[in-house]
């Protein structure tokens, strides 16, 4: 998120400083599943669907002028994607979520197809007998989530942006005419500042008169060794990363107090990914983690300008890889000229305040 | 027991649920630890990843014969011994069997009441529970990362020993032998002594380091290793051309090394090989002790990172001692020792032995550990390999094996924004293969350091993740499922959820 | 690069490297039998592939790695030759074909 912006800050000719942690951190950009996912969000919240799916057709762009800008080929593919279901139940439940989806009030419509166990095996021919059908929408990808982190660093650098990695900050003192950071390590100041902390936002959003709404999400996912090339598509839970590896994922759990792995979890995912893909069986898994989403009440995005201290901004989401190019772009626009439009203000911290219009 | 002990061991299937105490590695450390717990009757299993017990001294011990005593010296078939009493004791053995992970149990307060440790052994995945675990992994030899190092043909010295000890193979062809270490020396003169022809011996001790050293001769002079050290380097210098104050190295080749390259003396040299053998000092195989999460530090001495321990060598992770070589390099006589004071140690917090019998019975070990280690200082001093051998100056020399990332790569990320370990695995995947870092992290480290001009403890390490050592998908599906686990992961969907709240619980 | 010592007494067995028949000792592990029969480099990397052959013998740096029984990426150092073991180069990353390897 911080990265985008930056980016999307400097692009526009601002001078702009990032102060980031260290090393080792709270960093959802460094742990995720790299997915570019429209299908299924935004229920309750077509806006979000809408947000999601313009940014899914904004993505070749940013690849496009990360890649001029860096050298850095971020391995975008967008073949659509699939939502694998293992029991007929699994997939009506995910049939009524998608009729669901396209028949509330401002539906954004989008194309999707069931399809059943044959019909799915066309496309994914590694799937076993387990799979009783799927869901595919046109519009999902994935990109290598790595290479993206690095070209977004390369691409902050070429800009001349001021990158300052063990820069923690402490406190942010408004001040007549903007604001004072400061850390461990000294003092700097600007006029405008965006918090884009991910889980750090909760301690440093009330320094501005600015609320930062988490819940406690944690994920697990499971990466193994190096493949030859046996899926063309993403599946929701499985995808094949362009350097070989699976990585199987992810766990959703209401828990933000300890990142220990737990094995019954890697377990239940492993169980269903082979059931899904009887070749993975004999992988040899490199590698567990478990990391906390940037999760927000309801898991929509929150984009707010201070009342209290103008000048000050929030940025989190849950799928900031989906989301790159709308804060790289947009939002990086609507902070330079100092207004978020109506279309982006409905992500504002009111929304938990006044009873949702569905 | 004369050619060969008997063989005892429990198949992965056969072991308990749980146990007072679960040992890791049949190293000299970790076999004195399960003998000493089994005499105070704590139900210990030990586990180690090879066929027999041993660990690397005394590697195929329990299958030596009389030729490989002669030719391996009366230190390794002291190995014997050790390995004899813990066969005899009621401990019980899973050879052939991998530890892949370690978790604290805890209870519903979170206190710390055991461990769990992830088993795996002939494609079955066990997840074992213990009141106590000593982890005594060992070292590995330190990564020695010259231009050329991933040629075919190019192995370490210990390679080339443990083919020795396991097989009886000796080198052949033309073989050149480099580096620097208390080891290199002995692996040496046991090659020499099996009857390997080596042509050269290629020393990079650094020259000021005889200087250093020399502060540290008085413990030196009055402990084994002088006399021991001598009659090796007597050996070697007998039987082959050692070249010394050796300043760089390379192996050259298409798909094979062909040619060792080396500048002593403001001159280069080649000389056709067939083999060369690395080694430039062990240090201690910290993957384990790290993915535990047991805090670590750095020993400036030997130049590595160690575990944290107390005076039982227990860890900072409650229920998790260290003993021998992976709580830093002390030698095999050491490791044996600490593995009886971590099994004491142990023992004591199981309530099987009180404390004041504890202290009693640690004096003499504690003595001869004293004993054990002088002369240690002068050795680690002497024998600290040269900067120019650990953090690769030329930018093309590959420091990560697995992901085939060069030194070069690593220096231009630093100042394009990843100023550690772990921010480089997410910019150059350095780190991040099958070997998971055991070859790559400290370079890694010491080059991000000497690139920001900034101390290898502010660097840090990776940090690593379970499994430790690759497990196959098909051993994860087959362990234990709790139905918070099912619900976390959206299995059997229909069933525990309405669908009201799957949007939410959907994050992509 | 490696010979064999014969004042050492084991049983013999016979194993196919890349299909031809390898003799070896019992006791060996892969990559030992491979040393002793001549085999530098046992398999490609994935990523450039480069031939690579054991390094460590004591499996902590994965460049022992070849295709055993049809199983790919074994650690050959830490594996028991066996009588009538099939050992190929592991050429690359491992192969997924869309019969699963039973
Ligand atoms: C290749 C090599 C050769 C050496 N040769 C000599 C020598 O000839 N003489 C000498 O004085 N010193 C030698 N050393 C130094 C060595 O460290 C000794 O000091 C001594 O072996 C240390 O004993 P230890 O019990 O601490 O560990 P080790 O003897 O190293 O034993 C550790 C054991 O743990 C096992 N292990 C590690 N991780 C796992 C896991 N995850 N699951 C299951 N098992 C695991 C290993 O396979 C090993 O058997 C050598 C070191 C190396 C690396
Ligand atoms: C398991 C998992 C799977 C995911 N899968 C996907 C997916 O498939 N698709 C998708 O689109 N998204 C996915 N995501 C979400 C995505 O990773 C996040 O939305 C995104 O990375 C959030 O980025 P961020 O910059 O807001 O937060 P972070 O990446 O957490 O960055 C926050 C930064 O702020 C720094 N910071 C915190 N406090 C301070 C402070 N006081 N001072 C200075 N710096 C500070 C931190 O060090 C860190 O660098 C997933 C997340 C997880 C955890
Ligand atoms: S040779 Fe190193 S793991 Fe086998």
């Amino acid at each position: 998120m911080g990265a985008c912006v930056a980016w999307g800050l400097a692009r526009r000719g601002l001078r702009v400083c990032v102060l980031d942690e260290g090393d080792i951190a709270l960093r959802a950009s460094r742990a995720n599943f790299a997915l570019i996912w429209v299908q299924g969000k935004g229920i309750g919240f077509p806006a979000y669907a809408a947000w999601t799916k313009a940014a899914a057709e904004a993505w070749p762009r940013l690849a496009a002028e990360l890649r001029s800008e860096t050298g850095i080929n971020v391995g975008l593919d967008q073949p659509g994607g699939f939502t694998l279901c293992l029991s007929d139940r699994e997939l009506q439940a995910n049939v009524d979520l998608m009729v669901r989806l396209h028949s509330q009030t401002d539906a954004v419509i989008y194309p999707y197809e069931v399809m059943d166990h044959r019909q799915t095996k066309a496309r994914l021919p590694a799937i076993g007998p387990d799979v009783s059908g799927s869901i595919y929408c046109p519009l999902d990808g994935h990109v290598n989530s790595l290479r993206l982190f690095r070209a977004l660093h390369a691409a902050m650098k070429a800009r001349s942006v001021d990158y300052r990695a063990d820069h923690a900050v402490t406190a942010i003192e408004p001040r007549a005419g903007g604001f004072a950071l400061n850390g461990a390590w000294g003092t700097v100041r600007a006029p405008k500042v965006v918090l884009a902390a991910g889980l750090g936002n909760a301690r440093l959003a009330p320094m501005v008169g600015l609320e930062a709404l988490m819940k406690p999400s944690r994920g697990q996912i499971i990466v193994t060794e190096k493949a030859t090339p046996f899926l063309r598509y993403p599946v929701v839970t499985v995808r094949q990363t362009d350097e070989g590896g699976v990585m199987i994922g992810d766990s959703e759990e209401a828990d933000g107090s300890s990142l220990r792995i737990d094995h019954s979890i890697s377990s239940v995912m492993a169980d269903r990914a082979i059931r899904m893909f009887p070749l993975l069986g004999d992988l040899n898994v490199v590698r567990t983690w478990s990391a906390f989403r940037v999760m927000t009440p309801d898991g929509s995005p929150i984009y707010e300008q201070s009342e209290t201290c103008p000048g000050a901004y929030v940025a989190m989401a849950h799928s900031g890889v989906t989301l790159a190019p709308q804060h790289a772009f947009s939002l990086a626009d609507y902070i330079a000229t100092g207004t978020i439009p109506k279309e982006v203000a409905v992500f504002s911290t009111r929304r938990f305040r006044v009873p949702a219009s569905v | 027991m004369t050619e060969g002990m008997v063989r005892r061991g429990h198949g992965i299937a056969d072991l308990a649920d749980e146990y007072d105490v679960i040992v890791v590695g049949a190293g000299p450390a970790g076999l004195s630890a399960a003998t000493m717990l089994a005499r105070f009757k704590a139900r210990t299993l030990l586990v180690d990843e090879n066929q027999t017990p041993g660990g690397q001294i005394y590697r195929a011990i329990t299958l030596a014969q009389s030729a490989d005593r002669r030719r391996l010296g009366e230190d390794y078939w002291r190995g014997r011994g050790i390995a004899e009493d813990f066969l005899n004791s009621e401990a019980e053995y899973a050879p052939a069997t991998t530890a892949w992970s370690i978790q604290s149990v805890q209870d519903d307060a979170e206190r710390i009441v055991g461990q769990e440790v992830g088993l795996s052994s002939t494609g079955m995945a066990r997840l074992i529970r213990a009141k106590q675990v000593v982890l005594a992994t060992g070292a590995l030899e330190r990564p020695f990362p010259i231009p050329g190092w991933t040629l075919p043909g190019v192995m370490t010295a210990g390679a080339a020993q443990i083919a020795l000890k396991t097989s009886g193979l000796v080198p052949s062809g033309k073989v050149v032998i480099a580096g620097t270490g208390p080891l290199l020396y002995l692996l040496a003169a046991q090659l020499i002594e099996a009857g390997a022809r080596v042509s050269t011996v290629l020393d990079t001790t650094p020259r000021e380091n005889w200087l250093r050293a020399f502060r540290h001769a008085p413990g030196f002079l009055v402990s084994p290793y002088l006399a021991k050290g001598l009659k090796l380097l007597r050996t070697v210098q007998r039987r082959t051309r050692v070249i010394r104050w050796v300043s760089e190295l390379a192996a050259e080749g298409e798909g094979g090394l062909r040619e060792v390259v080396w500048r002593a003396g403001g001159c280069e040299h080649r000389l056709p090989a067939d083999l060369l053998l690395l080694h430039q000092g062990v240090v201690p195989n910290v993957n384990f002790s790290n993915a535990a999460g047991c805090a670590h530090e750095w020993d400036e001495a030997q130049l590595t990172f160690r575990p944290q321990i107390d005076e039982w060598y227990g860890s900072s992770v409650a229920g998790l001692s260290l003993a021998g070589d992976g709580a830093g390099i002390r030698g095999a006589e050491a490791a044996a020792i600490q593995g009886r004071i971590a099994g004491l140690g142990c023992a004591s917090r199981l309530g099987l032995v009180a404390p004041a019998e504890r202290d009693r019975l640690a004096v003499p070990l504690r003595r001869s550990l004293a004993r054990a280690m002088r002369g240690r200082r002068f050795l680690d001093e002497l024998y600290r390999p040269g900067k120019e051998f650990r953090v690769p100056q030329d930018p093309d020399t590959i420091v990560c094996r697995c992901e085939e990332i060069s030194a070069g790569q690593i220096r231009t990320s630093v100042s394009a924004g990843a100023g550690g370990p772990n921010q480089m695995k997410v910019f150059l995947r350095c780190g991040m293969g099958p070997c998971q870092g055991r070859l790559c992290g400290l370079t890694v480290t010491e080059l991000i350091a000497d690139e920001r001009s900034k101390h290898p403890c502010e660097i840090g390490f990776y940090r690593l993740r379970f499994p430790i050592k690759p497990l196959r998908l098909r051993e994860l599906a087959a362990l234990p499922q709790t139905q918070t686990a099912k619900v976390a992961v959206l299995a059997d969907l229909a069933d525990t959820h309405h669908s009201a709240d799957w949007n939410e619980r959907k994050p992509q | 690069m490696f010979r064999r010592l014969s004042d050492r007494a084991s049983g013999e067995v016979t194993f196919t490297f890349d299909g031809l028949p390898v003799r070896a000792s019992a006791g060996d592990s892969v990559a030992a039998a491979l040393l002793a029969a001549g085999v530098r480099a046992c398999r490609t990397t994935p990523v450039s592939g480069a031939p690579r052959g054991p390094y460590c013998m004591m499996g902590v740096c994965f460049e022992c790695l070849v295709r055993i029984d049809g199983m790919d990426n074994r650690q050959g150092c830490l594996v028991p030759v066996q009588e009538g073991m099939r050992v190929e180069t592991q050429h690359g990353a491992r192969a997924l074909t869309t019969e699963p390897a039973q």
